[in-house]
């Protein structure tokens, strides 16, 4: 086995454990040592939409240190037609605040997920992920959420939510929260849930006129729309609207 | 206009299928309001979800014609569009989706199934604000989620928006008059007959108390128990039914 070949990663990895093991096998090893370095200045603020579709497929690595009081929010959609994975990596300074808001949606065969750390390295530190999973077909969505409290980062708050909708049986959705506290006055809060779509509101939709591919798509709007409700209007309705614009082309 | 004839319908439920209706039998003409009374269980919603095409609700005999066209062939969303209306019970909340989005899509929808050109934004607000006033509810009450966050009258208002928006043909209104206070009660009730009063309209009250029918007058009062019209009479049935309750129907 050559050097390059054992550097890549495989699902015996636990930070891999949920990816597509074929799609790990064409990786290149330089790619993965590749990361999107951002540095957010003390007070300053950041915000950035980071779209992996059809275009933008493969593996995306962003790595942010936020300094003391500084601002910074990704907003997410991974919805490419092949193995699609984003990872983010956050320090948080002193007082610091990040954002995290993702969609996964899609159908085929494909694995999208989100893999993100956020390191609260200072006391104050405030940290919120909603993420939410759309899928269909053999399509699988992944969120992994690694949140590390340092010993000395009290006051810390950290949330992150996790749901997903199955739209077809043999779609399926995985999550792994791991909290590594090493404080002790601190709040982190993480939720999932895995379901499909509500069969009451469905029919109440229905009984207004709206046909099912309609009925679906408000549906999918509703449920999404948590996940970028955090960001300014224009952006998140942007966002928004290329999800559902991956939903319309889907056979359902 | 409504001929219900012999209408026998189960319900799923977690011990299986279960008989509701057994042999109910019902005609509204054009230009009548008819109310339906009846004890619990007496399968006084059944009816509603049955004619509303509810999955779940499974016909096993007996016919329901609409406007001359058989109802229970055709979907829930197209027996909306052919002007079928029906008033939830429990209006159904839907994070994520304004009221003015979920109706436009709605109106257009039928629109479009009737082969009519759909409503431009300045002509569906207009229509919207017209209703709205009507039913004196908030224009910035629609602008939000569909039900989310409304007490349980203000659900049954909009539900009555939502019927002048959509102006249909027929209403079968399961139980609006539930939660309202005296003065949203007449409201609603001022309501209904300015929306649904025409020679070519027609109304099927479905109400626990008498109150409703002050309002609004019916031609016909039924009263329904196990399943089926056992008694129908005038409005002064209704009264009657105030006074003595349900003791003697149900001995019947």
């Amino acid at each position: 086995m050559s050097e390059a070949a054992t550097l890549l990663p495989t699902t015996r990895d636990e930070d891999w454990r949920y990816a597509e093991p074929a799609a790990l096998a064409t990786l290149a090893a330089p790619d993965l040592a590749a990361w999107d370095e951002m540095v957010v200045a003390p007070g300053e603020s950041l915000t950035r939409e980071c779209v992996l579709d059809a275009g933008h497929s493969g593996v995306r690595r962003l790595r942010l240190t936020l300094g003391a009081g500084a601002k910074a929010a990704i907003f997410a959609l991974a919805s490419a037609d092949s193995y699609t994975r984003l990872e983010v990596e956050v320090t948080l300074g002193d007082g610091a605040h990040f954002e995290f808001g993702g969609v996964t949606i899609g159908g085929g065969e494909h694995v999208r997920e989100f893999v993100t750390r956020c390191i609260h390295a200072a006391p104050n530190a405030t940290s919120n992920q909603v993420v939410r999973a759309v899928h269909w077909g053999r399509a699988t969505g992944n969120f992994l959420g690694r949140i590390e409290v340092a010993r000395d980062a009290q006051k810390t708050d950290a949330g992150q939510n996790f749901r997903a909708i199955l739209l077809e049986k043999g779609a399926s959705a995985n999550t792994k929260p791991e909290l590594e506290i090493f404080a002790d006055d601190v709040k982190c809060a993480h939720g999932a849930a895995i379901g499909a779509l509500d069969r009451t509101a469905g029919f109440y939709m229905a009984a207004r006129g709206l046909p099912p591919e309609i009925v679906r798509k408000l549906q999918v709007q509703a449920f999404i729309a948590d996940a970028f409700e955090n960001a300014e209007p224009e952006m998140g309705e942007a966002l928004l609207d290329r999800a559902l614009g991956v939903l319309e082309g889907a056979a359902l | 206009m409504l001929k219900i004839e012999n209408l026998h319908a189960e319900v799923e439920t977690a011990d299986g299928p279960k008989a509701i209706l057994n042999g109910l039998t019902l005609e509204v003409g054009a230009g009548e309001v008819h109310a339906i009374m009846g004890p619990n269980g007496a399968g006084k919603s059944t009816l509603a979800y049955a004619l509303g095409g509810r999955p779940g609700y499974e016909i096993t005999q007996g016919s329901v014609t609409f406007d001359g066209q058989d109802l229970l062939a055709m979907e829930p969303h197209e027996r909306a569009a052919a002007g079928f209306f029906l008033g939830f019970q429990y209006p159904v909340e839907i994070p994520g989706v304004s009221n003015v989005q979920f109706l436009r899509e709605a109106a257009n929808a039928q629109r479009k199934t009737r082969g009519q050109e759909p409503l431009s934004g300045g002509e569906f607000l207009k229509l919207a604000r017209e209703k709205a006033a009507l039913l004196r509810m908030d224009m910035d009450m629609l602008k939000r989620p569909v039900n989310v966050g409304f007490s349980g009258g203000e659900k049954k208002r909009n539900e009555m928006v939502q019927m002048g928006i959509l102006d249909p043909k027929f209403a079968v209104l399961d139980e609006t008059d539930s939660g309202l206070d005296i003065d949203a009660l007449r409201i609603v009730g001022e309501g209904i007959n300015a929306i649904m009063r025409g020679a070519d309209k027609g109304v099927l009250l479905i109400t626990h108390y008498q109150r409703l029918l002050d309002y609004v007058k019916p031609d016909k009062v039924h009263i329904l128990a196990k399943g089926r019209i056992v008694k129908t009479g005038g409005p002064e049935l209704a009264l009657e039914l105030e006074r003595e309750g349900y003791a003697d129907v149900e001995a019947a």
